[in-house]
């Protein structure tokens, strides 16, 4: 589920957020709880919060003094901005180096998406 | 600022001639959980056996809470130090072990430690003594979660467990440490298994500090650089060799510091391979390095 790449707070913040994304937790929601978290995945409680608070400082989950970490209105919106914002970085220019490298041109994977998409 | 859990500052012990450890210095903050990592004869138990007073350095200090160790009762009240290789009296059964353990820790949680003893699937009736190298590690386990004190030391815990017991201690551990926050320092060799449980490492080779840092200041403090065997060792030129592994052509270094974006984008147009290494694979090259911390 972990992979080495990168700092596994920022791993644990986007499993979070790829929950918020797909809507298994929805906005108004209770998200599971810092001890929960690190219990599940076994990751130490400290790096685990620091995760949760990366989505704290955006804006997408808040804390209700008591209770603990629910998602934020508007979180899902704003996860979906910025992952429309990375799709270039992450999916499209990667995908291009390959095509580039097999000697596909553009017209090639024009084609190759049409042909995914009617499938 | 709160009083660090453990502070050592210059801590040397010699035997004889050996010098076991020497100049090292680091502090643990109180309620996290560290991992003292490096290769056999590093120096490991030397410094838990000092740190839990067991031990007197031939020169230096540590403070335990702010106060020496060493024949100090109240400091070694606060600590539950499990040997790797912990004695029991030789009549002893797994519940006599369980019945004196409150007398010496005064946070003992008797249900945690039936439970964990089940959950080991411990049996009740040989003596301690005749138990299995698992089984043994497995009560040490239980004599260092349910002391709850609050300086608990682990020297590999994990010997002889196998992967099903081995995931139930680190379930017990951060489950107990979630509800009853301490400090724990635990030596281990199973870093990759265990760094996610960690918040800061100290790391020793041949009794000198290496590093003392958060496994996050870590993540990224080195990077293994590979491909053919000119352009790599062409890259590498100017950094901090490691460790080198070579086969044919093809090279591999890793190599201490950060990556910077530009040396980034050099390799990768050089057709080189850069990959983050992972801790364990710095600890491993640390401990290849020769005396002078050069390449092996």
């Amino acid at each position: 589920m972990f992979d080495d790449s990168r700092p596994l707070f920022q791993q644990i913040a986007d499993l979070l957020a790829d929950g918020i994304v797909v809507g298994r937790y929805p906005e108004d929601t209770q998200v599971p709880s810092t001890t929960e978290l690190s219990g599940f995945y076994r990751i130490n409680p400290a790096t685990v919060g620091k995760g949760v608070n990366l989505l704290v400082e955006q804006g997408v989950l808040h804390k209700r003094r008591g209770l603990g970490m629910f998602v934020s209105a508007g979180a899902r919106a704003t996860l979906l901005d910025q992952r429309t914002g990375r799709f270039h970085d992450d999916y499209v220019r990667p995908l291009l180096r390959e095509a580039r490298q097999l000697g596909l041109s553009p017209a090639d994977i024009h084609r190759l998406i049409d042909t995914e998409e009617n499938e | 600022m709160t009083t660090p859990a453990i502070e050592a500052t210059g801590l040397t012990r010699r035997f004889g001639r050996t010098t076991a450890v020497e100049e090292v210095g680091f502090i643990v903050e109180e309620n996290s959980i560290c991992g003292l990592l490096g290769r056999n004869g590093a120096g490991k138990t030397t410094l838990m056996s000092i740190i839990s007073g067991q031990d007197r350095p031939t020169s230096g200090s540590v403070r335990v809470f702010g106060e020496q160790p060493f024949e100090n009762a109240t400091v070694l009240a606060a600590m539950s130090f499990v040997r790797d290789n912990q004695r029991y009296p030789e009549d002893y059964k797994l519940r006599h072990v369980l019945e004196v353990a409150p007398r010496f820790h005064s946070r003992w949680d008797a249900d945690l430690a039936e439970r964990l003893a089940d959950g080991f699937r411990l049996p009740a009736k040989p003596v301690v003594k005749k138990y299995s190298r698992g089984q043994l590690s497995s009560l040490g386990i239980i004599l260092g979660l349910a002391s709850r004190a609050p300086l608990t030391i682990f020297d590999e815990p994990y010997l002889g467990l196998d992967a099903t017991a081995r995931t139930m201690f680190y379930d017990a551990l951060l489950q107990d440490y979630a509800e009853h926050p301490r400090t724990i320092l635990l030596s281990t060799h199973l870093i990759d298994e265990m760094e996610p449980l960690l918040d800061s490492v100290v790391i020793v080779d041949r009794g000198r500090l290496v590093r003392a840092e958060s496994v996050e200041e870590l993540s990224g403090a080195a990077f293994t650089v590979s491909g053919p065997a000119g352009p790599t060792a062409d890259f590498a030129v100017g950094h901090r060799v490691l460790r080198e592994h070579r086969i044919g052509g093809l090279l591999s270094l890793t190599v201490e510091g950060r990556l910077e974006p530009a040396e980034e984008a050099r390799a990768r147009s050089a057709g080189l391979d850069l990959q983050p290494a992972r801790l364990q694979e710095l600890v491993a090259a640390y401990g290849a390095t020769d005396t002078e911390g050069s390449r092996a």
